[in-house]
């Protein structure tokens, strides 16, 4: 169906050329703000220090390939003395009282909010999102975040876990690289408010910012120990999943990771909460508003480049109004700008990593191979960095690669359906069960549709919506436990 | 010169401060013009207070009402910053209120101490809850049917508060903050003996991004103020805690309320140092129930 009226699509209105009197100007946010230091060290128990073994590994920035810094690298050594100061630290830290950990979470929370352009410039340089994303919605989260669990703190009895629940003790916490300062908050946040210390593992390729938190937690005061910042690579994060003093594993990232982590965790007393891959879906009734739906379409797939675990990665489009529909996103998709993550025009950032970058380019090439119309708007990728220029694949089956796995990156596949059950049926079609959109007019039919959606979050006439307040997290090979809200202390608490 | 200079110091007159009333995000004065002595505990003078009239009362019930619509607008987050905010403002002026209530309740430096670092610590207390009390007393309902059915709690509306009589800033700061935490309005009558607490606590509200008209500060007496906003037909509930002492004001106070059907909130005994529940919250809470229909097939069919 998407094919008959092919030939009569409108050319996509092409973006200015540089230099004509309608292009953008560039607006950069200025890197002066940030204070990169030469070199990092491992924070424990209150203070930076070498890896046991003396390593190290550099952190480039994705749009430049600069190297920012060099930063220790944890090893098993570094792990264990991580975990001691941990479990040194439970013991006075868990014995506060409520309301006094909770002025240490409203420090950390003022400081970021004080802090955050640095913060920002800085993420936006490590990971090479948008300034625009990091200023405006990331920062803002994070400080949220902080805000929102220690309320929490001195209010647990009323949480409904019981009258005195009690924390767990040593929380290993393993993060991605998507979102490295708001996993942070997410993970740190709820442990600290219960009474919990804390272990945290940054993504290799982006280790800064939580290192920076390290700084707002001495600003803060934080007594030594309760937070302990190891960047390292993924064999820091199974030593420290691993390690026998650890009560509690945290863990967002992929999901086979996430299952080698629960086969780990198996048989001891580790309580575990994973946050996993997803391939969500983002459903379009005929009776939606269309050019609302397109702007959720494009912020659900390309918010941060796709590189989200709850990205609408799948279009599911009534077919009565896929032409409608594909065009106008087609229109839109040529107004965006990609660059650099430093200017506040930029829509879509670099692309993470290399590895990343490979990842996404091997399964478009597979999109391809098996048969789907691959779509790109003409937009000029910089030479220098790791780029992916926004993508759309057509004429997709459930069967197609592009359907089924993670791409965790700016590539879109549209399937069409023709009723509800089918809708639903398409949607539900896969092992993962993180996030769906539903774009309809409609009341009754959001609130079925939802309620047959096996997803742990559901955007009506909206997309990649977050707040502290509100649970998120996965169904099936999502994972399991949820963050946020007053669902989000259970995951550490002896509960 | 140092020793003159020092001398010259010591005979250094201080500059009172006149009290006034906190209404509308101002500082009047009594419209009335009328002001009444307020002592120390043992007796000594320390300032005239406004003696509010009924027409200073009408004025901050419809201040509050005013202010209703933005402030129950605001986000539950919003006004949590805003709450924590007080807090700060308060740390900073820790010194001049440990002495002020020092005065007013005749308390030792270090006990005073004590109670202002309690008030401040209330606030935080109640910045905090100001996103989470909807998850603890609201929630989905399970209905036998398919329908969408959500119970959210909601600010009644604008509040009178008489404050307590004894602690006239740790009760006071511990009857305000739970009636603005959820988005409702105050109008507060103060401790009759010991109002300056409370009237100083206006010019921290002032400085705290609270938007004018949230909360405001009466002085005056209890008997002549509290019946006024008692019958008040645009007063949506009523706090009784400083009639504790008084069964006769309180029942006249609670029969007057009874015209347009306040909520009230009966006078008890309360130690105003101990963590307080959510009690302080509920009683000016409405509960509001959503149904929606959510179509055929409301289960779902897969297992995978």
């Amino acid at each position: 169906m998407t094919q008959t009226k092919k030939n009569q699509q409108p050319q996509p209105a092409a973006q200015p050329k540089p230099g004509s009197a309608f292009a953008y100007a560039p607006a950069p946010e200025s890197r002066s703000v940030v204070d990169i230091a030469p070199s990092y060290g491992l924070f424990i128990d209150g203070e930076f220090s070498d890896a046991a073994d003396g390593r190290v590994f550099k952190t480039v920035s994705p749009s430049s390939e600069e190297v920012l810094s060099e930063v220790a690298q944890a090893g098993e050594a570094d792990v264990d003395r991580a975990v001691r100061a941990a479990r040194k630290a439970f013991a006075s830290w868990s014995a506060l009282p409520g309301s006094e950990r909770a002025k240490y979470l409203f420090r950390i929370a003022r400081i970021v909010q004080e802090r955050s352009r640095e913060l920002a410039v800085l993420e936006s340089l490590d990971n090479g999102k948008p300034i625009r994303e990091t200023r405006d919605a990331d920062l803002p989260l994070v400080a949220a975040h902080f805000f929102y669990y220690a309320g929490w703190a001195d209010k647990l009895a009323h949480a409904g876990f019981g009258p005195a629940p009690r924390p767990l003790g040593v929380a290993g916490q393993v993060i991605p690289w998507n979102f490295p300062l708001l996993m942070l908050a997410w993970k740190i946040a709820p442990a600290l408010a219960t009474g919990n210390t804390v272990v945290l593992k940054p993504a290799e390729t982006t280790p800064l910012s939580a290192l920076f938190f390290a700084d707002i937690c001495r600003q803060a005061g934080l007594p030594k120990g309760v937070v302990n910042i190891l960047p390292g690579y993924g064999d820091a994060g199974a030593a420290l999943v691993a390690h026998e003093g650890v009560d509690k594993v945290a863990f967002t990232g992929s999901t086979a990771v996430g299952k080698q982590i629960a086969r780990t965790v198996a048989g001891g007393s580790k309580k575990l909460t994973l946050e996993l891959g997803g391939k969500g879906a983002n459903i379009v009734f005929d009776d939606a508003p269309i050019d609302q739906a397109v702007e959720g379409i494009v912020n659900g797939i390309f918010f941060n480049q796709g590189q989200v675990c709850c990205a609408g990665s799948r279009l599911l489009v009534q077919e009565s109004v896929a032409d409608e529909v594909l065009d106008a996103l087609k229109r839109r998709l040529s107004t965006l700008r990609v660059g650099d993550p430093l200017d506040k025009n930029t829509d879509i950032g670099a692309i993470n990593s290399a590895e990343q970058l490979a990842r996404i380019t091997a399964l478009a090439e597979a999109g391809e191979a098996e048969g789907a119309e691959r779509w790109s708007p003409a937009c000029e990728l910089p030479s220098a960095g790791y780029w992916f220029a926004p993508t759309l694949f057509t004429g997709v089956t459930q069967a197609h690669r592009v359907a089924r796995e993670e791409i965790f990156g700016p590539v879109l596949s549209v399937l069409t359906f023709r009723t509800p059950a089918e809708a639903v049926e398409k949607a539900n079609n896969t092992p993962y069960g993180l996030s769906a959109g539903i774009w309809t007019e409609k009341g009754s039919r959001i609130l079925s549709v939802a309620n047959q959606l096996r997803a742990g979050v559901v955007w009506a006439n909206t997309f990649n919506k977050f707040d502290p307040t509100s649970p998120f997290g996965g169904y099936k090979e999502s994972g399991f436990g949820r963050e946020g809200g007053r669902h989000g202390l259970e995951a550490y608490l002896d509960v | 010169m140092s020793d003159k200079s020092e001398k010259a110091e010591a005979v250094r007159l201080s500059v009172f401060k006149t009290y006034k009333l906190f209404v509308g995000g101002k500082f009047p004065r009594s419209e009335s013009g009328r002001v009444y002595e307020v002592t120390d505990a043992k007796g000594k003078w320390l300032a005239n207070a406004p003696q509010s009239s009924r027409k200073d009362a009408r004025d901050a019930v419809s201040a509050a009402r005013k202010a209703f619509a933005g402030w129950s607008g605001a986000t539950a987050y919003n006004r949590g910053q805003i709450l924590y905010r007080v807090a700060e403002m308060l740390e900073g002026r820790r010194e001049q209120f440990v002495r002020e209530v020092g005065e007013a309740e005749g308390l030792s430096k270090s006990k005073a101490a004590a109670v202002v670092d309690a008030a401040i610590d209330r606030w935080v207390w109640y910045a905090g809850w100001t996103d989470k009390i909807a998850q603890v007393v609201g929630g989905a309902n399970p209905v036998a049917g398919p329908y969408f059915n959500l119970s959210s709690p909601e600010p009644t509306g604008v509040v009178a508060v008489v404050a307590p009589q004894e602690s006239s800033f740790l009760g006071l700061v511990s009857v305000v903050a739970p009636v603005i935490a959820t988005g409702n309005t105050a109008v507060v009558v103060t401790s009759e003996r010991a109002p300056l607490p409370a009237l100083s606590l206006g010019e921290v509200l002032a400085t705290s991004d609270l938007p004018g008209g949230v909360v405001n500060i009466l002085s005056g007496r209890t008997s002549e103020v509290a019946p006024t906003l008692a019958a008040h037909m645009d007063v949506n509930a009523l706090d009784l805690a400083g009639t504790v002492d008084d069964a006769a004001l309180a029942k006249e106070l609670e029969i007057a309320a009874a015209d347009n059907l306040k909520r009230v909130l009966r006078p008890q005994a309360v130690d105003w140092a101990a963590e307080p529940g959510t009690d302080r919250m509920t009683a000016f809470l409405e509960t509001k129930t959503v149904w929606h229909p959510a179509g055929a097939g409301a289960a779902s069919g897969s297992a995978y």
